[in-house]
C-alpha cells in the first residue's frame, strides 16, 4: 500500500543544466556540459541549492551522479537531511549502446553479472516464462547501486523509458517497477511522462492509486502532449501528486510568469527546476514560496 | 480506422510500434521479427499477435499500411511484396542499398498511386521546416553553399558488430548518419548534380566508414559541403545541423533553434530583422498527441497515415526523394575511390623555392 502519508517536498532540484541538457540550444548546452565537467563545479551547485533551503537532488542515473554520491556519503553530518530522488535510466546510455551492438548485448552490459541475462536466455527455457520481472529487477538494482546508503525516498522512471512502454502497452512493467520500488528500496514509485493525461488512465487501470507523476507544465504549452486544455483539466479533477517540470519552457517563459502559472494550479504538489547560479536559485525558491504562500 | 503492420523490432520499430500504436486512426494488427525473444515478450505482455514470416503476415492480416524497419538489405524485398499485394509502405532509412532496384519500387509505388514514405525524420523538424520555408521564400536571396553536419556518440572504441557495422547490410556512417544530412541537403537546396572530394575514413570499425566528408556541386554553381562523424562522444547523441549561405544573408537549423542573419535591410514581410534573428523550439513545435523521443517521430508517423487517409501519395519524404538521397550516398561511395591530386606530383615538376627569383622563374615555366 502506499504510504498517504508521504509528501513529496515542494521544491526539487534537477540536473538536466548539468549533463549538457537544454531544449531550446544545443550551444547553451554545450557551454553548461563544459562548465559541469568538474564534478566539483557540480557540488559546488548542489550545496548553493541546499544552503537555500532545497534538500532535494531529483537526478537521473548518469554515471557521473555516482560522484555526486561518493561526496554526500562522505559528508554525513553536512548533509544529514539530504534526498535523492533518482530517475532511471539515463536513457541515452542504454540507445547508443543498442544502436552499437543491439537490444540484447546492450541489456547484457548492463546487468550487475554477465551470467544473469544469459541464463535467463538459455535454450530449453519455455518462451511463455521469460522472466520479465526478474530481468527488470536486475537493471533497477543496477541503477539503485550507486546511491547505497542514501535516502531515496522516491525513485522514478524516466519518460523515454515509462512514454515507451505506455506506448506499446506494456502496462505490466509499470506493476513490476512500483512493486520493486516499494518493497526492496522502501520508496515511493514516481513516473515522468510526456504524455501525464493518457499515462494517469494506465495508473489508474493498475490500481497504482494517488501516483506521483512528473511532466511538462508550463504557460506555454510545451511538451504537454494531448494538450494544455486536458493538462490543466487533469490536474484540476484527478487524483494524483503531480510534479512540474520544464515549467520555464527552457527559458522561454519570463521567471516571474512561469511559476505564476503553476502555483496557482493548488493541485500542483513541487516544481523541478535546475539552475547554475546561487542567485538564480534563490530568487526561483523565493519566488516559488511567495506565489505557494498566496 | 486504417489497418497497419509492422516489420522489424529493432530501435526504430519498437519505437514506432509505440507511436502507431497509440494513433487515433491506427489499428496495429499484427507485428513481425525474426527474434523470438523479442516477439514472445510482446506477445505475452503487450497481446500484439506476432509473427516470424512476414509475407505470412501480410497475406493472413492483409493491412492497409506496413512500416519497415529492417535492416537495411531487406527492404528492396519487403516493399515490393507490400507494393505487390497494393498495401502503403513506410519504409525506414536509408530506403534501397541498391540504386536500380530502388528506382523499380520508386516506379511501382507510383504506377500503383500507393502511399509512400521513407523515415527521414528530419523534415518533421520544426526548425528545419521552418528553414525551408524561409528559404523558399528567398529570405536570404540567392543561396550559394550549403553545409550540413551530423555528429555524435555511436561506435567510440573498436568492438561490436550490429548489422548498423556490416558494410553489406547498409551500415556505416554514411548511410546511418550522413544520409539525414544528404537528406536535408536534397529537401532544401535540391539534389546536387555532382560529388567531389569524398572521403570515407575508418576510425574504430573494421568493416565500415566511422566518418564521412564530400562536396557537393550544382549545374548551376551553387556547393554544398557534408561532414558526418559518429564517433564523436563529445555530443550526449546525434546532433545534425545545416547551414545555408546567400546573397542576402545566412541561416543555420539545428533540432532545437534557427539564426538567421540579414546582411543589408530586414525583411518585413517575413519579420526578420537586419541583422541576427533567432527561433527556438520551443516557439515553433506544436504539442504532438503522443510523445516519444521527438515530436517528429510523431508527426512523420500522422503525416503518413493522414496522406493514407486522404487518399493523397505526395508526402513529405517519398520514395523518390529517398531515392534521390542513395543516389547521392553512392556518387559519395564512388567518388572516394577516385584519385586526389597529390602534393609530390606538383613539387616533382620544377620547384620554385629551390630557384632564384622563384616567383619569375615559375611563371616562366608555366609559360613555356
Amino acid at each position: 500500500m502506499i504510504k498517504e502519508e508521504f509528501k513529496v517536498e515542494r521544491i526539487l532540484f534537477g540536473d538536466n543544466q548539468f549533463f549538457g541538457v537544454n531544449h531550446m540550444s544545443e550551444e547553451k548546452a554545450r557551454s553548461q556540459a563544459l562548465k559541469f565537467q568538474d564534478i566539483n563545479a557540480v557540488i559546488d551547485v548542489l550545496d548553493d541549492a541546499y544552503d537555500e533551503g532545497i534538500k532535494v537532488f531529483m537526478c537521473t542515473t548518469h554515471e557521473r551522479i555516482g560522484e555526486v554520491c561518493d561526496h554526500i556519503r562522505a559528508n554525513p553530518e553536512r548533509y544529514h537531511d539530504y534526498q535523492f530522488y533518482p530517475c532511471m535510466p539515463y536513457a541515452h546510455k542504454y540507445a547508443n549502446a543498442v544502436t552499437e551492438v543491439g537490444i540484447l548485448d546492450a541489456l547484457r552490459s548492463f546487468l550487475p553479472e554477465e551470467g544473469a541475462l544469459n541464463a535467463m536466455l538459455k535454450g530449453g527455457m519455455s518462451l511463455a516464462k521469460k522472466d520479465v520481472e526478474g530481468m527488470g529487477q536486475l537493471l533497477i538494482d543496477a541503477e539503485m547501486k550507486m546511491f547505497h546508503d542514501l535516502q531515496t525516498p522516491v525513485i522514478f522512471l524516466q519518460n523515454v523509458v515509462t512514454d515507451l512502454l505506455l506506448g506499446l502497452g506494456f502496462k505490466e512493467a509499470f506493476r513490476i517497477f512500483a512493486d520493486h520500488v516499494k518493497n526492496k528500496y522502501n520508496a515511493e514509485p514516481g513516473f515522468i511522462t510526456m504524455n501525464m493525461p493518457k499515462l494517469l488512465d494506465v495508473l489508474e487501470e493498475l490500481n497504482i492509486e494517488n501516483p506521483i507523476v512528473c511532466s511538462n507544465i508550463n504557460k506555454i504549452g510545451f511538451r504537454m502532449c494531448g494538450g494544455i486544455d486536458v493538462y490543466e483539466s487533469a490536474i484540476a479533477t484527478r487524483k494524483f501528486r503531480p510534479i512540474a517540470m520544464s515549467v520555464f519552457a527552457s527559458g522561454a517563459i519570463s521567471p516571474q510568469q512561469a511559476l505564476e502559472y503553476v502555483c496557482q494550479q493548488e493541485n500542483i504538489e513541487s516544481i523541478v527546476f535546475g539552475a547554475s547560479s546561487r542567485a538564480n536559485i534563490r530568487q526561483t525558491k523565493q519566488l516559488i514560496d511567495q506565489l505557494s504562500a498566496k | 480506422m486504417i489497418r497497419v503492420a509492422l516489420i522489424g523490432l529493432g530501435k526504430m520499430g519498437l519505437s514506432h510500434q509505440a507511436i502507431i500504436n497509440s494513433h487515433p486512426d491506427v489499428k496495429l494488427v499484427a507485428v513481425c521479427d525474426t527474434s523470438s525473444y523479442v516477439l514472445d515478450i510482446l506477445n505475452k505482455y503487450v497481446g500484439i499477435k506476432c509473427y516470424t514470416d512476414y509475407k505470412k503476415m501480410l497475406h493472413e492480416e492483409k493491412p492497409d499500411a506496413v512500416f519497415i524497419a529492417t535492416p537495411s538489405r531487406y527492404h528492396a524485398e519487403m516493399v515490393k511484396a507490400a507494393l505487390d499485394m497494393a498495401i502503403h509502405v513506410f519504409c525506414e532509412k536509408p530506403f534501397c542499398l541498391d540504386l536500380a532496384e530502388g528506382l523499380r519500387l520508386v516506379e511501382l509505388a507510383e504506377s500503383k498511386n500507393l502511399v509512400n514514405q521513407v523515415g527521414y525524420h528530419y523534415r518533421f523538424v520544426e526548425a528545419f521546416q521552418e528553414m525551408k520555408r524561409l528559404v523558399d521564400a528567398k529570405a536570404i536571396g540567392q543561396i550559394h553553399h550549403v553545409r550540413a553536419e551530423a555528429y555524435g556518440p555511436v561506435v567510440l572504441k573498436p568492438k561490436g558488430s550490429t548489422w548498423r557495422t556490416s558494410k553489406n547490410e547498409g551500415g556505416g556512417c554514411l548511410y546511418d548518419y550522413a544520409c539525414h544530412g544528404i537528406d536535408l541537403v536534397n529537401y532544401i537546396m535540391g539534389r546536387p548534380d555532382a560529388v567531389g572530394g569524398s572521403v570515407l575514413n575508418k576510425i574504430f570499425s573494421r568493416d565500415v566508414e566511422d566518418e564521412v566528408y564530400a562536396t557537393f556541386f550544382y549545374a548551376d554553381g551553387k556547393t554544398g559541403q557534408i561532414a558526418a562523424n559518429w564517433s564523436d562522444e563529445s555530443l550526449r547523441k546525434m546532433s545534425t545541423h545545416m547551414t545555408l549561405w546567400g546573397t542576402h544573408g545566412k541561416i543555420s537549423a539545428d533540432r532545437q533553434e534557427l539564426r538567421i542573419f540579414l546582411r543589408d535591410e530586414p525583411n518585413v514581410a517575413l519579420n526578420l530583422n537586419k541583422g541576427w534573428n533567432t527561433r527556438y523550439t520551443t516557439e515553433l513545435t506544436q504539442s504532438v498527441e503522443y510523445y516519444l523521443r521527438g515530436e517528429e517521430y510523431s508527426e512523420q508517423i500522422d503525416h503518413f497515415i493522414q496522406r493514407i487517409k486522404g487518399g493523397r501519395t505526395d508526402t513529405r519524404s517519398t520514395f523518390r526523394s529517398a531515392w534521390d538521397t542513395d543516389l547521392v550516398a553512392a556518387m559519395i561511395i564512388k567518388d572516394s575511390d577516385s584519385s586526389h591530386i597529390n602534393a609530390d606530383c606538383l613539387i616533382n615538376q620544377k620547384t620554385p623555392s629551390t630557384e632564384k627569383n622563384g616567383l619569375l622563374a615559375s611563371i616562366k615555366s608555366l609559360l613555356t
